[in-house]
């Protein structure tokens, strides 16, 4: 009993207790239609390949559990968010795709540019982004969704402008690489799975994750106490840009084109909400990376649970709204202390018994 | 001080970005769009409308083009540039209402943003321009604009998409008709098929917009007429290749085995639902076990069609800005013009395919595409 009590006290328990009754529900679909119960989780292989609704949650939730990382950290250090990153997305895919394309052309069939430097120019550019955002909130104070807001509505114009405003393919295998299969194994779930373990190695082994928690904390007290909090504010935007360019190169690879006006199309609020999801406060300050990257893949499990049960397209945002509300509902305080009190009442009553 | 000059700085930046953004947007806009509308002929000749001919007579003394003497003023609210349909709709638009043709054409591109298109048709009115297109982005909310130009006497013609209003509200339409297109959709299949069973599934494009509606009301139709037929499964793809490619990875588990047709709604769809059922090992195409149907027939749609992958792609035409220029023509001129214009749809087979409701593909059909 002592154990249950200590496991639901932990961060993480509503936030993974979240995701799994969002797959509970796949579960009671099944069992409902005469399915084999637990055809949700089945893993196979099939075609050389990983196969089943698990792997499609990591795979197709791999965008936004790399830019949750980014988004974790800038909420953390700053008490905002960067709503730029969807459009980052598209800009870097854009940028590489010119590279690898050659300006104006709609289709390749071989680079033009070496691999490595498309994907260079890609990362770089989102780093620029990063760079930039971070300036205007780390140095200019100016709130971090207004400060955003500039390549929010510019980068994805930014991209278009260098693609010529057409989707442009590279048809070569080696670019579709990054979206596809490595050995049995998709790719996005690799390069996400990359990614989480580089920042959280970064965060455990080096003092930075303590430094972003006590900038967002009390920025000024941070900075009498020695840190320059405006250098590390600046440091989680360029993060955050990075990994909106991975995740760009991701979703461009998937399609081996650059769809500009469709990669990351309001990514940025499946982002921000995957870090709301993991129970980190949007005000700053303390954060948990495992709650966000959880968030995440809840997010990408609510897409797939409603392709699953085949709810109509038209219906699928109400499904989608009401499972998110549940979920943000149960993590509110209130209702946490709802039932702590509720836990006590009975706490009191079984010593009252004995 | 400092901060004096780094909110200069900032607001210099902040107008820069915003130019290089509205230049993203605009991007595909005649360089005419920025001359003001104050350009209007000064010897209009017999507008359909009267308020026309007050533009004309507000118009004081601006240079009038000497050379034509009579130069139409045309507004197109373009939807977006979604996909390479669309690219190759504007690139028509431009061609056809050039400077050498007698237009002025200002072109908005509208970033399928429905706010963008209604501040983009207000423009247009407070411009005072001959004539305005619309490519509606959705199909409802139109009435006020519709009003604030029938109130200026600027007539309106709605384009390619289909509108919830009133046929008062707006002088003509022209467009493909995507019902009919979902028909043809059908009836290949139906004359493929030759009785035989059909497990159907789709993937739908965007929730709501008229060409998703109408393929799907149009294929239907058809699929009820055959009892063999079922329809699985029906998911949007949002017309994009990644929406296609997860909607297609999801079916293949759903319904392992279980299927033979996939229609998609646009090519880019079906591009992503081949990669799906590629990664599964599903064949497709003409040697393969699922029939694939496709709309749009772009160019790579049709490379797709030709090399057999994808069966049968209807197009949907996107050359539509002569027949536009035709019932403007016919407006200024002060004739009788048809309130609906169809433009012509064709469809297209794979090689080895023959059929009375499309045309077999070949290497010059291709070639010979202007899109």
């Amino acid at each position: 009993m002592s154990s249950l009590k200590k496991l639901t006290k932990k961060q993480l328990f509503l936030p993974i207790f979240s995701m799994i009754l969002v797959m509970l529900i796949n579960v009671v679909y099944d069992i409902a239609c005469g399915n084999a119960p637990l055809s949700f989780f089945e893993i196979a292989i099939k075609n050389g390949a990983l196969y089943g609704r698990l792997v499609d949650v990591l795979n197709r939730g791999s965008e936004v559990a790399i830019l949750a990382i980014g988004m974790t950290l800038v909420v953390s250090s700053s008490a905002g968010t960067d709503i730029s990153v969807g459009s980052v997305m598209s800009l870097s895919g854009g940028f590489c795709c010119m590279l690898l394309a050659g300006y104006g052309v709609a289709r390749a069939n071989s680079y033009a540019l070496p691999l490595w430097v498309g994907l260079l120019g890609g990362l770089l550019i989102a780093c620029v982004c990063g760079l930039f955002n971070g300036f205007l909130v780390a140095y200019l104070n100016i709130q971090p969704m207004v400060a955003t807001l500039i390549l929010w509505s510019a980068g994805r114009a930014i991209g278009l402008l260098l693609c010529n405003s057409q989707i442009v393919y590279v048809r070569v295998p080696s670019f579709q690489v990054f979206g596809s299969y490595v050995g049995i194994l998709p790719t996005p779930i690799l390069i996400a799975a990359v990614c989480i373990v580089i920042a959280a190695l970064v965060l455990r082994f080096t003092a930075l994750g303590t430094f972003i928690q006590s900038v967002g904390i009390n920025k000024k007290a941070a900075r009498i106490s020695g840190f320059n909090s405006s250098k590390i504010i600046l440091i989680t935007y360029v993060i955050c840009g990075l990994c909106a360019g991975i995740a760009g190169l991701t979703a461009t690879s998937r399609i081996y084109s650059a769809d500009t006006n469709n990669i990351g199309l309001n990514m940025e609020l499946d982002a921000i909400l995957s870090v709301a999801l993991g129970g980190n406060s949007l005000g700053g300050g303390k954060f948990n990376l495992a709650g966000s990257l959880i968030g995440a893949y809840t997010i990408q499990a609510i897409t797939t649970t409603m392709y699953a049960l085949g709810i109509s397209s038209a219906q699928a945002p109400v499904f989608k709204a009401i499972v998110v509300i549940l979920i943000v509902v149960l993590q509110a305080e209130p209702v946490k202390d709802y039932f702590k009190k509720l836990s006590a009442k009975k706490a009191v009553k079984e010593a009252k018994a004995a | 001080m400092l901060r004096k000059k780094l909110s200069v700085l900032l607001a210099t930046a902040m107008v820069a970005a915003a130019v290089v953004g509205c230049g993203g947007a605009d991007q595909a806009a005649a360089p005419a769009a920025e001359a003001p509308a104050a350009e209007a002929p000064a010897e209009d000749a017999a507008p359909a409308d009267d308020a026309a001919a007050e533009d004309a007579a507000a118009d004081d003394g601006a240079e009038a083009p000497a050379a034509s003497g009579d130069v139409i003023t045309v507004g197109y609210a373009q939807v977006g540039h979604e996909s390479d349909w669309r690219t190759a709709n504007t690139q028509n638009y431009q061609d056809v209402f050039s400077a050498e043709n007698g237009y002025e054409l200002s072109l908005i591109d509208c970033d399928n943003d429905n706010a963008v298109q209604l501040e983009a048709v207000r423009n247009f009115i407070t411009q005072q321009l001959d004539y305005i297109i619309i490519a509606p982005i959705e199909t409802a909310g139109w009435d006020t604009v519709l009003q604030e130009a029938q109130d200026a006497g600027i007539p309106v013609i709605i384009a390619d998409r289909e509108i919830d209003a009133g046929a008062d509200m707006y002088d003509a339409w022209v467009g493909t008709n995507t019902k009919n297109e979902g028909i043809t959709a059908g009836n290949w299949l139906a004359e493929y098929l030759n009785g035989e069973e059909a497990n159907i599934l789709v993937i739908e494009g965007s929730v709501g917009a008229s060409a998703t509606l109408g393929r799907s009301e149009g294929f239907n139709e058809v699929a009820a007429q055959h009892s063999e037929w079922k329809i699985l499964d029906s998911q949007s793809g949002d017309f994009t290749q990644d929406g296609g490619q997860e909607v297609m990875e999801s079916f293949i588990k759903s319904y392992e085995g279980q299927f033979n047709v996939v229609v998609c709604h646009n090519d880019n769809e079906a591009y992503g639902a081949m990669d799906a059922m590629k990664a599964a090992g599903i064949t497709y195409g003409v040697d393969g076990d699922v029939i694939i149907i496709s709309f749009d027939a772009t160019h790579d749609g049709l490379q797709y069609t030709l090399d057999g992958a994808i069966n049968c792609n209807v197009e949907c035409n996107p050359i539509q800005a002569a027949v536009v220029a035709e019932v403007i023509q016919k407006m200024h001129n002060g004739e009788d013009y048809e309130a609906t214009t169809l433009v012509n749809d064709e469809a297209f087979v794979a090689p080895g395919i023959e059929s009375q409701y499309a045309t077999t593909m070949t290497e010059e059909i291709l070639a010979g595409r202007a899109y």
